[in-house]
């Protein structure tokens, strides 16, 4: 085991990498600040680019980029009153009014400090849980992994959706865009209308491009509100008073990035409703809920930590089981299929310098998120300032030749204009797009685990409950299935009885 | 823009009756009961089911809810023009870009929105020009993307 630590420490600690990490930083914060663009939208951005590289510096640019960006989507919604990222949203107004208020630099450097605390936190439990986990699942068999990505599905549909049949929609959606083409036990072309391009089936990445950066373009482009002025000239010195905040809130810290680590790890569920949660749960334990929303930092400091652990939480199913537990991991999987680094147990035994490496790249991304992040605040003028009607001409370009280059043919440009396009009516209509994405990404191995077990049991559908974990998993996701009829009918008869 | 439930349901109806029409001509593998056909129609029937309480949902609400409920942006023809030039760059650059080559179809592109986007003439043909040789290069030079030349193939650097 040492010895793939020290591999790790020598892969992490190359000037190559290093440099990597430092440009993607850069990057994140830059993607995260400028309201319109998102932490997701970095990760697809950046996919084309990593693509090229070799699988430690790809997986550290993408892990470095996604932390920053997290953070620095703070600082429009302190300084403009507008998230920069979705996960950003629940604090907003509170980061604004604290800016109104004259203390912009506590809520920034609230952001900051706990932001990074938060993220080292969630990096913590992925250490501690990712390892005996992954030999926990080394035992499974194809019945388990069917109810577990079951489980998966179910979870983002049912428990992070407040409206689950258009959730379930997304989510056949998506499965049937994973039927296109050969990839299926029979080995059978479905879905491909005789074309060779679709044999392979539909790219994930040209599809996450279109779905994360094409569809907000298309968003920025019919946005009708002028943009926000900027509430302060000058930010003073945000890590004054820091520390103060830290020893007066440690309950809120830690509940914070316990509830962010296990949201992210939540298949479908990610930082934006790591934050929300937890934004609400601080206000319900707090001492002096009549001050959220006037421009009280404990909010901040909360749910501020917990969107930044979410986002090492959503590693932990993405590398033991190849679930993704938000859709910036549903990115990273294909990335790290790309790589050879194909997620599951085995990863854990063949290659533990990979996976130690991974460790060390939240570490040390979560550190360098304090200077950089400094950096970021004093410029941030600067960057609210970039003309937008410039930005996003030139990210459609990048958007175009990025889709080309993963298997240089247009037919990716082609799925990216459709699935972003697609993305945007149905957010537009409240679908929930994360279960779609759940769904393209886990449909393949739905499927093989399905068709395995079903050859198995040979036709007796009493088999997929015969085994002790398997039966667990089935009673916990028939139990969400149900729950939310059996929670109405009890209401609809409680009434009657009164 | 906002479409009634029912239309969703409607056309989800048809891509799921669709689906299961198509894959009844999928084979059946000899000696198993499970085959190529049997996963999507599982999904095609829980589309169809999906659409079914949507369209049934969406009739139900006809009176409160409007059929379609159009966004400011419909209203305002500078934004319908920068949805269309959008879409058709995009489209544009699928069709034309192989025969006209990277640089030209992309500065064509870049100056179109950005004059769609409110940059004045002078402004949007030079930051074309240079963001174009910029992702050029990038792409072309370090990560040796094989963007097509198309017609200035023979001055190709």
């Amino acid at each position: 085991m040492m010895d793939a630590v020290l591999l790790a420490f020598a892969m992490v600690f190359d000037p190559y990498t290093l440099m990597v990490m430092v440009i993607a930083a850069c990057y994140g914060l830059f993607v995260g600040a400028v309201p319109g663009l998102t932490a997701t939208m970095a990760t697809a951005l950046l996919v084309p680019v990593t693509f090229f590289m070799a699988p430690i510096p790809a997986v550290a640019a993408i892990v470095t980029a996604t932390a920053m960006a997290i953070f620095s989507g703070d600082i429009p919604g302190c300084l403009l009153r507008i998230p920069g990222t979705p996960a950003s949203a629940a604090y907003t107004d509170e980061a604004y009014a604290m800016t109104r208020k004259g203390e912009a630099e506590k809520a920034l450097g609230a952001s900051l400090v706990f932001s990074a605390i938060g993220g080292l936190f969630g990096t913590l439990v992925l250490i501690a849980a990712a390892p005996s986990l992954a030999e926990f699942a080394s035992r499974f068999s194809s019945f388990e992994y069917f109810w577990l990505v079951l489980l998966g599905l179910t979870c983002a549909v049912f428990i992070t959706s407040s409206k689950p049949v258009k959730g379930l929609i997304t989510l056949f959606l998506g499965l049937l865009v994973a039927c296109v083409g050969l990839g299926n036990p029979a080995g059978f072309p479905r879905f491909t209308f005789g074309n060779i391009e679709t044999m392979a089936g539909i790219g994930m990445i040209p599809m996450m491009i279109g779905m994360f950066a094409f569809s907000e373009i298309i968003r920025y482009v019919l946005d009708t509100k002028p943009s926000g002025e900027i509430a302060v000239e000058k930010v003073g010195n945000v890590l004054r008073g820091q520390w103060k905040l830290a020893k007066k809130y440690p309950v809120q810290i830690l509940r914070g990035s316990s509830l962010g680590t296990l949201v992210g790890a939540l298949p479908g569920a990610g930082a934006d409703i790591a934050a929300w949660m937890s934004y609400a749960m601080s206000k319900k334990f707090s001492k002096e809920p009549e001050k959220f929303g006037t421009g009280h930092v404990e909010g901040i400091v909360e749910s501020g930590a917990a969107n930044n652990s979410a986002l090492a939480g959503a590693w932990i199913p993405a590398l033991v089981f190849g679930i993704p537990g938000d859709s910036i991991t549903a990115i990273i999987i294909g990335v790290l299929y790309m790589k050879n680094m194909n997620p599951g147990p085995s990863l854990f035994t063949n290659n533990p310098q990979n996976i130690y490496a991974v460790f060390l790249i939240f570490i040390l991304a979560n550190l360098i998120m304090i200077p950089l992040g400094i950096l970021c605040i004093k410029a941030a003028r600067r960057i609210l300032k970039v003309p937008r009607n410039i930005l996003m001409p030139v990210i459609l370009l990048f958007c175009m030749v990025g889709t080309f280059a993963i298997n240089n043919t247009l037919f990716g440009v082609g799925v990216m204009l459709a699935a972003g396009v697609v993305a945007y009516v149905l957010e537009a209509n409240d679908f929930p797009i994360a279960p779609a994405i759940l769904g393209v990404v886990l449909g393949g191995m739905l499927e093989e685990n399905f068709i395995t077990s079903m050859i198995k049991a040979d036709g007796n559908f009493l088999a997929f409950f015969s085994r002790p974990i398997a039966a667990s998993l089935a009673v916990i996701t028939i139990l969400i299935w149900v729950t939310p009829g059996l929670l109405a009918l009890w209401r609809r008869s409680a009434v009657r009885a009164a | 823009m906002k479409l009634n439930d029912a239309v969703f349901g409607f056309l989800l109806l048809i891509l799921g009756i669709t689906v299961l029409v198509i894959v009844q001509d999928y084979p059946k593998i000899p000696g198993q009961q499970v085959g190529p056909a049997l996963f999507p129609g599982l999904v095609a029937v829980g589309l169809c089911v999906g659409g079914l309480i949507l369209l049934v949902r969406g009739w139900l609400a006809r009176g409160s809810t409007p059929w379609l409920m159009v966004d400011d942006w419909i209203q305002s023809p500078r934004h319908v023009l920068a949805l269309v030039v959008l879409i058709g760059s995009v489209l544009f650059y699928i069709l034309v870009s192989q025969w006209l080559g990277f640089l030209i179809s992309a500065v064509l592109i870049l100056t179109a929105l950005f004059r769609v986007l409110q940059l004045s003439l002078a402004r949007s043909v030079l930051i074309a020009v240079i963001a174009t040789l910029v992702i050029h290069f990038a792409f072309y030079k370090l990560l040796r993307v094989p963007l097509p030349w198309g017609v200035l193939t023979p001055y190709a650097w």
